[in-house]
């Protein structure tokens, strides 16, 4: 114990002295922990907030059900209730209607929403899900049962700016209807937007008559749910296509709904601390360098390795300690500031509807504190092996600082890194998320900045050759010796700039990949004049029959072609897959599909089989691979389809089928359209066109979009979906930066002697100052070639590995130059002038002094 | 004290600095090692003290041959039993000079209160007096050496290891230091091999040592008072 104190007080004078000389490398650290560590609790908690909030206001729909029976369609025919409800086994059914609801085009800024509204049997629901049954007023209680009445959540009534006695205006196809809200609901979550109806009520007014959207099972206690839910599936095998589901189904379908999105975000955040973690590493290491002679005397007095081993780490743990608390704090500050202000949704459109608030948890506390101690302690790691491995009586001699480092020149770790990475990339996804994906970018990212010692030495050795032949002056060839001699002190200064403008390099590559292959995405599947629908989305927009009829002769359209989409459940634990019927030239589907290459030719397909085409996500996600004849649930009994081609699809990530629409209409019977696509005749503009269609009798229930509105608006979503990205990105440059600026001017302040003898045998200041700039900007551009190769190495993972692999689309590489030369000039001046006003302090010091002192 | 048996060590250049060399050096014995540069001298002194290893032959310090210890052992024996005074003085910057005196008792684990408390005499003892809070940027270069005299010795070691301590130093300020430091050794009775290319700081040791590639030859013991008039 005493010894200990005592080792403990060497232990803090060592860590204070050094910490109190050196206040600015030691601060830069810190905030570059605190920076990373903060950015990635916040994403955290804004992710885990919104999920658990989305998931629980999902799970409040469902009251205290066992279990939901459901079609594989939105809708399946009532009939199946009474027996249901009849079950010895069933304690309780609770028919319920669930749809979204569109708002008529005229709601300000609320157009293009939908509300969700549920129709309930009040009296089954007033058992199963009590917190759903509306309030009416004293003197109107029978409005719970009224066909004209709708109880809306607070939430609702405030996004939509009404209150109880209002009207509310819903579109239904071409038809608007009004319903009273008759008052708010027993209890709702906080953020909730939902409506109740009576159900009978709801399959009125929304044209589905007949139609439930699942029955709620509460099981008589004492049945064994997997056995019931066995038995259950065989007796509804009989009639037809149907699924019997449990919380934890509907728990993993909206876990798989943002999955990827969350861990891609996660994984971006953690760039800003892997370059946090750079940034210790090369303080650390410049540190130990500086402080090479201490340490050797520390050993000669009687410090024995261990403990030289211990003191370092010790300062890197205070160091980690002291950035993830205030990372910590940091985080949870922005994650409560960007819920309060801008609700859970960072951009991926994941979470509509819901107003999460943050919660404090500890053991995520502890992880992501773990997590900012533990990368520090990795940066301090190699700096104190190294330290405590040197040889005493060497170290206390000059001029064996780029010793310490030179184990960093051997080029095999770096290549074996490199090689690993390029393996890695091979490798199929785990659980859908690609695991091998980003484990090859950490190790081309780690074996790339590894490399750098190596290549400064080769590249910054031949121009110096190079520059001595030619008898350029002092200065330049002074610049050069330092960065071809001793390259490994130079090169540590650069690994968190290069690895930030590595990451930013590739991720502005894998976005500017994406854009522009949505850009040509969306002018492939827009290719008619003018598009026409009652609502923007919702279960309850469509055309009739007569409608489309009217919509094609209308004078000055040459062509109509009308969509119907619908969602298909193939896995309960999935998302809905989506169903579009459209005319599809058989010939050369590539004409209406944007085609990955992958198709059957139409004389090769049996007659048998009506063919489908499917999204990417299809092939990854069902193996639903061309050739492939599967069937699917949209008539009883399924009939059989054929695989016949696959295409490219950036709108929906969990998958998407194409057919026929004259085959879905004659497989289905369901005559409903949603949308219409209309190519104009010659000489007849967008405006004269609209001006007709107003005229027909549900002419102002339509919403009209020209091509180029809707390209600009799903660019403009892109776009904002990757904001957060940007941002990201531009913290992690920072943090670079700031590793530039911690380790040049810890350079400058070791190179004081340098300097002053320098001085002393008459270079002036600004000469010396030259030459320090001269060598910042001549590392950081050898960084910055470097970070561009790296950059598109790790780009072609990222569009050709990552993205297929997470969202299951493919898209073709494309380079942002003008924006990337942008970035790099940025950074070129940065750390010039970086390295500048490092050396300057330096420079200024007093020369006598500078000489004269031991170290 | 100390005895040298047939040391030879070669560098890994393969240039070879000592060959067969042997001697006893008994306690409270101080002598001074001469010779040309790039005989051996301070090697000499790191085999001694345990920071390199010879290729041939033994140390022994007080009966415990050095090369038989692992590095931890060696670092303990020398953390106890011997001091260092260099040319360069190595006092670390950031600390104050009380806290740089009083790193080898807190090394050897005395309690911080008395290991201060050792370092502010030592620090009276050596010309430093009330100067403990400051820091080495305030101090000259005899200033200095004088802190690291007082750092070789505030442990008690049997044995002060110093290499050209006064190398750096004007030749006023050096005799000052040079009697400082033989006053120390002979005060705290402890045994001191001085290495130095300079006759006036040689004579400051009970004997003068030459080492050649044969080995080390004496040249005779030089009183105080010889070194008074020739300074």
């Amino acid at each position: 114990m005493t010894t200990r104190t005592h080792g403990g007080t060497l232990s803090r004078w060592l860590f204070l002295g050094e910490w109190r000389a050196h206040r600015i490398q030691a601060g830069t650290a810190i905030v570059a922990i605190a920076l990373g560590v903060a950015l990635g609790f916040a994403i955290h908690l804004i992710n885990t907030a919104a999920f658990n909030e989305f998931s629980a206001a999902a799970r409040s729909l469902s009251g205290q059900a066992d279990l939901q029976v459901r079609g594989p369609q939105p809708t399946f025919d009532e009939s199946l209730y009474p027996m249901l409800a009849q079950h010895t086994n069933v304690e309780l059914a609770n028919p319920v209607l669930e749809l979204d609801v569109a708002l008529p085009g005229n709601s300000g800024e609320r157009k293009n929403s939908t509300l969700k509204i549920l129709g309930l049997d009040i009296f089954r629901a007033s058992d199963m899900a009590p917190d759903l049954i509306g309030i009416p007023a004293e003197d109107k209680l029978l409005d719970i049962l009224a066909d004209d009445a709708i109880f809306l959540s607070p939430a609702a009534m405030e996004w939509l700016g009404v209150k109880q006695g209002d009207p509310l205006q819903l579109r239904v196809g071409t038809q608007t209807i009004t319903l009273r809200i008759a008052g708010g609901l027993r209890r709702a979550r906080a953020g909730q937007r939902i409506g109740i109806m009576d159900i009978g009520a709801a399959q009125w007014h929304f044209h589905h008559l007949g139609q439930l959207s699942r029955i709620e099972l509460k099981l008589v206690p004492g049945i064994d749910r997997a056995v019931f839910t066995a038995a259950l599936g065989q007796e509804l095998e009989l009639r037809g296509q149907y699924l019997v589901t449990d919380t934890a189904d509907q728990e993993a379908r909206i876990a798989n709904m943002s999955r990827a999105y969350r861990v891609n975000l996660n994984m971006l955040a953690m760039v800003a601390l892997f370059t946090g973690a750079f940034l210790v590493f090369s303080t650390q290491a410049l540190s130990v360098v500086r402080r090479r002679h201490q340490f050797a005397l520390l050993r000669v007095l009687g410090l024995t390795r261990r403990q030289l081993l211990k003191q370092i780490l010790f300062e890197g743990a205070a160091l980690g300690s002291i950035g993830s608390l205030a990372g910590l704090v940091l985080g949870y500050l922005i994650a409560a500031t960007a819920l309060y202000y801008f609700g859970g949704d960072l951009g991926g459109g994941f979470f509509p509807g819901v107003r999460p608030s943050v919660h404090f948890d500890p053991s995520t506390t502890i992880v992501f504190f773990i997590l900012g101690l533990g990368i520090t302690l990795l940066g301090s790691a190699a700096p104190a092996l190294e330290a405590a491995s040197a040889t005493p009586a060497p170290a206390l001699k000059s001029g064996s600082e780029d010793a310490a480092f030179s184990k960093l020149a051997t080029p095999w770790p770096a290549v074996v890194c490199l090689g690993a990475g390029g393996m890695l990339s091979q490798l199929p996804p785990v659980f859908d998320l690609p695991v091998f994906g980003y484990l090859a970018v950490a190790l081309l990212l780690i074996g790339g900045i590894a490399l750098m010692p190596r290549l400064s030495a080769l590249v910054f050795s031949a121009i110096l050759d190079a520059v001595t032949r030619r008898g350029h002056g002092a200065m330049p060839t002074l610049a050069l010796a330092r960065l071809a001699n001793a390259p490994n002190q130079a090169s540590v200064a650069l690994g968190g700039v290069l690895a930030s403008f590595t990451l930013v390099v590739a991720m502005a590559i894998m976005v500017a990949s994406f854009r522009v292959s949505v850009d040509e995405w969306l002018k492939h599947i827009l290719p008619a004049d003018l598009y026409v629908r009652t609502a923007a989305s919702g279960d309850t927009r469509g055309l009739r029959p007569d409608e489309t009829k009217a919509l094609a002769a209308t004078p000055g359209i040459a062509r109509a072609d009308f969509f119907r989409s619908s969602q298909l459940v193939l896995d309960p634990s999935r998302p809905n897959v989506a169903l579009i019927a459209r005319p599809i030239d058989m010939a050369d589907p590539g004409n209406t599909l944007p085609m990955t290459g992958d198709a059957i030719d139409a004389d090769l397909l049996r007659e048998d089989a009506t063919p489908i085409w499917v999204s990417e996500a299809m092939v990854d996600l069902y193996a639903y691979t061309p050739g492939r004849r599967v069937t699917l649930p949209v008539a009883i009994p399924p009939p059989d389809f054929v695989v016949a081609g696959v295409w490219r699809d950036y709108g929906r990530q969990f998958g998407a089928i194409q057919m026929r629409l004259a085959d879905y209409q004659a497989l289905s019977g369901d005559q409903k359209v949603n949308d219409a696509a209309l190519w104009l005749e010659a000489g007849v503009t967008p405006e004269e066109a609209i001006a007709s269609l107003k005229r027909l009798p549900f002419g102002e229930a339509l919403e009209f979009s020209e091509p180029a509105q809707i390209r600009a608006l799903s660019l403009s979503i892109f776009d904002r979906s990757f904001a957060v990205t940007y941002l990201l990105e531009g913290v992690a440059i920072i943090i670079g930066l700031l590793g530039v600026a911690a380790s040049f001017s810890a350079q400058a302040l070791a190179r004081g002697k340098e300097f002053g003898m320098l001085r002393h045998i008459g270079v002036t200041r600004r000469q010396i100052l030259g030459m320090l700039a001269a060598e910042g900007g001549l590392l950081t551009t050898l960084g910055i070639v470097l970070g561009f190769a790296l950059g598109w190495c790790i780009s072609l993972i990222l569009v050709f590995v990552v993205n297929p692999q997470s969202f299951h689309w493919t898209m073709r590489l494309s380079l942002p130059w003008s924006a990337l030369l942008s970035v790099a000039a940025a950074l070129l001046l940065s750390a010039a002038l970086t390295a500048l006003a490092s050396g300057r302090h330096t420079v200024s010091s007093d020369v006598i002094r500078s000489v004269r002192e031991d170290w | 004290m100390l005895e040298l048996r047939n040391i030879g060590k070669a560098y890994s250049n393969g240039r070879r600095v000592l060959a067969d060399l042997s001697y006893t050096l008994e306690a409270g014995e101080y002598v001074a090692v001469m010779g040309e540069s790039g005989v051996g001298k301070s090697t000499l002194l790191n085999l001694i003290a345990g920071l390199d290893a010879p290729d041939t032959g033994e140390i022994l310090i007080n009966g415990v041959v050095m090369s038989s210890l692992d590095d931890d052992a060696a670092t303990r024996r020398r953390r106890k039993e011997l001091g260092f005074v260099f040319q360069a003085f190595h006092i670390l910057p950031h600390l104050t000079l009380r806290q740089n005196v009083s790193l080898p008792l807190l090394l050897n684990g005395v309690q911080v209160e008395g290991a201060i408390e050792a370092a502010e005499k030592m620090l009276d003892a050596v010309g430093l007096n009330g100067r403990g809070a400051h820091f080495p940027r305030q101090l000259s270069g005899g200033e200095l050496q004088r802190v690291a005299i007082g750092r070789a010795l505030i442990h008690h070691p049997k044995l002060i290891l110093a290499d050209e301590p006064t190398g750096n130093l004007d030749p006023d300020t050096a005799r000052d230091i040079l009697m400082l430091m033989r006053t120390e050794i002979k005060v705290n009775g402890a045994s001191g091999i001085l290495v130095t290319h300079s006759r006036m700081a040689a004579a400051t040791a009970d004997r003068i040592l030459v080492l050649t590639k044969d080995g080390l030859h004496p040249l005779g013991a030089v009183n105080s008072a010889a070194l008074h008039q020739s300074g």
